[in-house]
């Protein structure tokens, strides 16, 4: 019974992706203790408590609905990774897609004085666009996905802050305040926000996204287009000798890809929680944290939802890491390094089918000696 | 008393999960002797080959060598212990020339400078002992596939192997070859060499071997002599009944014409010719055509054109009337063209869907199996799974849910074949559907095609396989080098002629 457990490959991930983080919490420790050894204990505890560190539960849930609205963007990341993954695309353009979302978001809220609806749903086909972009070269050119995806983050990263220069404070880089700029833009609140002692940027895109990703399941798992595209993912060739369109999958999952990634932007920046800065130089890391989270979560969409979460919980508890000991740059350290180790989530499904594998083997050997000296006994007494 | 076996198995056993790969199998290979294993796809040949050859490890028995028991725990150490094997697809470098690859790996060398005189040296008496006829600086993309075999012998000579596995080595030879093949082998048993010979063809191992071991799924049947044992038995050991080496068919009787090819030129993918030129034929309704020819003539691109999966450069193709040169795959499949592709696991199959996905691969689009939302009707496809699994005995661990990668090769291509003959085509195209299966499941897809004709249909059969040529179809067209060259009649032809058009030598105009 127990070893059917084991052979499960739900069980598998979560066990994965469970030893990565352990592994990557200890590795952190370590990384810790060597910058300076007395404060690492308490560093790498502030890391993982997060929001709890603060004693009220009145502060402790506002920071918890902190923590909830950067997810939600992040999750919609890693969907995206995920959906062109199934499809056998690695999309790192999910970057720069959501950097496009987040130039339409903000220009269509703060520039055109859109309300929330309009502005996220050009958002999303911003992000759709982009990723429409790479899966035409990909399917008629062959141009590999990841060098055009790589190659237009950049490009959208500045055409983003030239764009977004137009919506800017005149004093500071950064563009205008959301909410008093254009509070029809502002993503409803639903009532969530008084649940999380009134935070105000907690609301629609937390139970959105999550909604999304139970969507992006069913897609992939229960319907003839989903059936199409895990057969090109798994064999394209199989796929265009029954005759699918794989040139036209490959462009519909790019495209649906980028379209998750841009309503990721806006689910984030309609909140107003943060501003863009026009002289941003590096492509924004959700996109990349993205990859993290999707292989974190078992390249399953209800997978990603719980290592989304962490890994935004990780992210924001580095922030908490006493500034004194260590420079202001360890969190983002820290929780590099278990991201770092999130990936390894399927070598480590490999190596404990391995070790599977083995001790059935070995126990196999077992049983049978054991048996083969209870006849030999047994041939003694003849 | 000196020991007379080279190389013993015994009592091995390997388990897979949910299956005996194989169970207590003994096998003696005597000094000097050709020894040939027999048995059908997933009777356990290959898994024991890759014990002997050390990529598994079995659970139970032992190995002997020159009657002292050793450990092969990787290929390094069957190689040290002279255990040499010549894949049914070689591990040439096709850019290299052939000496390069004979030393590929035990380069002779001086502080890392290749010395490759005594190399040549050594290869050029090897190829003249035995008769191995190579040129050693050519390259082998440039040679016969014949050279490239012995080349493949040589690299086993030059390692001074004394124990040589041969893997189906006859599969891609002309009957010419073939006999070539047959004298060599002869010619290494008596220089001493101890031979494996793998082969479900029993001419030639009634032709070659001096005893014959067979296995049957994963058991040990026996081992025979071969002077003392006929076809029948051997055939009848290996598939557990009697199987009929004819196929059983009627005269045809031809009717509209389905197919009509007409003048077809297709682009090569590997050099800047056309691999198909000017191609005509036509195939009729209640006719099975076949196109025989050496691989790599041009019939994988002829079929590709005609299926859709390349573009022609010139040419028509007509389907029941309509010109479909340039439809979509689509378009032709729902047209009433059917395809077994040459390769199931690169086209016919997604091996990490299940059976019941693949099954419906073709249909997965119609009414039946998806609704108007565009949700696959789950119930739907179980049943029509479970319908085909049932009318085509598709055996399979767990039934339609089975991934496709863990059936074995027989049942992939019975699945396939069931998903392209259960779409009622107009033209079945089978493209080597018997290649690597066992006698059993070959009558069984023969039978296939008969029905299928008989039932009306057309028929395109496209085959390397000579007894296949010789024995299922109606007509023949032999392809050599992208062109038709010949039109047999395989009641009237023999092997001989067969073989002389497929070598080039012998062509005729050919009108469709």
């Amino acid at each position: 019974m127990k070893k059917n457990l084991l052979k499960n490959d739900g069980v598998q991930s979560l066990i994965a992706s469970l030893v990565c983080i352990v592994l990557g919490l200890f590795i952190g420790y370590i990384v810790l203790l060597f910058i300076n050894p007395t404060g690492a204990g308490n560093a790498i505890v502030t890391i993982v408590k997060n929001f709890m560190t603060y004693n009220r539960p009145q502060a402790q849930l506002k920071y918890m609905g902190n923590t909830l609205v950067k997810m939600a963007p992040l999750l919609l990341c890693s969907l995206s990774i995920l959906f062109s993954y199934k499809v056998g695309l690695f999309n790192i353009g999910a970057a720069g897609q959501y950097c496009a979302g987040v130039a339409l978001a903000l220009y269509t809220a703060l520039g055109l004085g859109w309300s929330w609806l309009p502005c996220m749903v050009f958002a999303m086909l911003a992000g759709a666009l982009l990723g429409c972009i790479s899966g035409v070269l990909k399917s008629y050119r062959n141009v590999n996905e990841v060098i055009s995806g790589i190659m237009l983050n950049w490009i959208t990263l500045y055409l983003t802050n030239m764009l977004l220069t137009k919506v800017k404070e005149e004093t500071s880089p950064y563009t205008l305040v959301l909410n008093t700029t254009n509070p029809n833009a502002v993503l409803p609140s639903l009532g969530l926000g008084k649940l999380f002692n009134n935070n105000q940027y907690v609301g629609l895109a937390i139970p959105l996204a999550i909604i999304i990703a139970i969507v992006v399941l069913i897609v992939l798992e229960k319907t003839r287009f989903g059936y199409e595209l895990r057969a090109t993912g798994y064999n394209k060739n199989a796929a265009k000798y029954c005759g699918m369109a794989e040139k036209r999958n490959i462009i519909l999952s790019l495209g649906i890809s980028g379209a998750l990634a841009g309503l990721g932007a806006a689910m984030l920046y309609l909140t107003g929680y943060e501003q863009w800065q026009c002289s941003t130089s590096s492509v924004p890391g959700m996109g990349f944290n993205g990859i993290a989270a999707a292989f974190l979560g078992g390249l399953n969409p209800i997978g990603s939802i719980f290592s989304s979460f962490f890994i935004q919980h990780i992210t924001a508890g580095g922030a908490y890491v006493d500034k004194s000991m260590y420079c202001s740059q360890i969190s983002d350290l820290i929780s590099a390094i278990i991201i770092y180790l999130c990936s390894f989530v399927l070598f480590f499904k490999t190596v404990m089918n391995r070790g599977i594998a083995k001790s059935e083997e070995k126990k196999a050997r077992l049983e049978k000696q054991a048996a083969l000296s209870a006849n030999t006994e047994k041939g003694g007494d003849n | 008393m000196e020991n007379q076996y080279a190389i013993e198995m015994l009592n091995i056993t390997k388990k897979f999960p949910g299956i005996i790969a194989n169970d207590n199998i003994t096998l003696q290979l005597r000094k000097g002797e050709i020894h040939a294993l027999l048995g059908e796809n997933g009777a356990g040949k290959s898994t024991l080959m890759s014990v002997l050859f050390g990529l598994y490890q079995p659970e139970e028995g032992e190995i002997h060598k020159d009657g002292r028991k050793v450990e092969i725990k990787d290929p390094n150490d069957a190689n040290a212990l002279g255990i040499g094997m010549v894949h049914q697809h070689f591990k040439l470098v096709e850019c290299f020339s052939v000496l390069d690859n004979i030393i590929l790996g035990v380069e002779p060398n001086n502080h890392g400078f290749l010395q490759k005189q005594d190399a040549r040296k050594k290869v050029m008496e090897l190829s003249e002992k035995y008769g191995l006829a190579v040129d050693p600086d050519a390259l082998i993309e440039d040679i016969t596939v014949g050279m490239q075999q012995r080349t493949e012998i040589l690299k086993m000579l030059y390692r001074d192997n004394d124990i040589l596995i041969f893997d189906e080595p006859t599969a891609v030879l002309t009957p010419q070859e073939i006999d070539e093949l047959m004298q060599i082998i002869k010619n290494l048993a008596a220089e001493g060499k101890s031979i494996l010979f793998i082969s479900h063809k029993l001419n030639e191992i009634m032709a070659v071997a001096d005893r014959c071991t067979v296995l049957r799924k994963g058991k040990y049947i026996g081992t025979v002599e071969t002077a003392n044992t006929t076809m029948e038995e051997l055939s009848s050991m290996m598939v557990g009944r009697n199987v009929s080496f004819h196929v059983e068919k009627g005269p045809s009787n031809p009717g509209d014409v389905i197919l009509s090819v007409e003048d077809l030129t297709v682009a090569s993918k590997v050099h800047k010719n056309n691999a198909v030129k000017n191609a005509s034929l036509k195939v009729r309704a209640g006719e099975i055509v076949c196109i025989a020819g050496i691989d790599g003539n041009g019939q994988t691109e002829f079929v590709h054109a005609l299926t859709g999966l390349d573009p022609v450069v010139s040419g028509k193709i007509i389907l029941s009337g309509r010109d479909i040169t340039h439809a979509p795959i689509r378009q032709r499949s729902i047209m009433g063209m059917s395809h077994i592709p040459e390769d199931r696991h690169k086209h016919g199959l997604v091996l990490d869907y299940s059976l019941e996905d693949n099954l419906v691969l073709q249909r997965y689009f119609e009414p039946e199996f998806t609704d108007k939302a565009g949700f696959l009707r789950r119930n739907n496809i179980r049943s029509y799974a479970e319908k085909l699994i049932d009318q085509y005995d598709v055996r399979s661990g767990q039934g339609p849910v089975t991934i496709a990668r863990s059936m074995s090769g027989g049942n992939q291509q019975k699945a396939i074949v069931a998903r392209e003959i259960d779409k009622n085509p107009e033209l079945l195209v089978a493209v080597q559907p018997t290649r690597g299966l066992d006698v059993g499941a070959i009558e069984y897809i023969h039978k296939q095609l008969v029905a299928q004709r008989d039932a009306g249909k057309a028929v395109l059969l496209v085959s390397l396989e000579l007894d296949e040529v010789m024995d299922v179809p109606d007509r023949i067209l032999v392809m050599y080098e992208g062109e038709i060259v010949g039109e047999l009649d395989p009641k009237a032809t023999t092997q001989e002629e067969l073989g002389l058009y497929m070598a080039g030598a012998k062509r005729d105009e050919v009108k469709a």
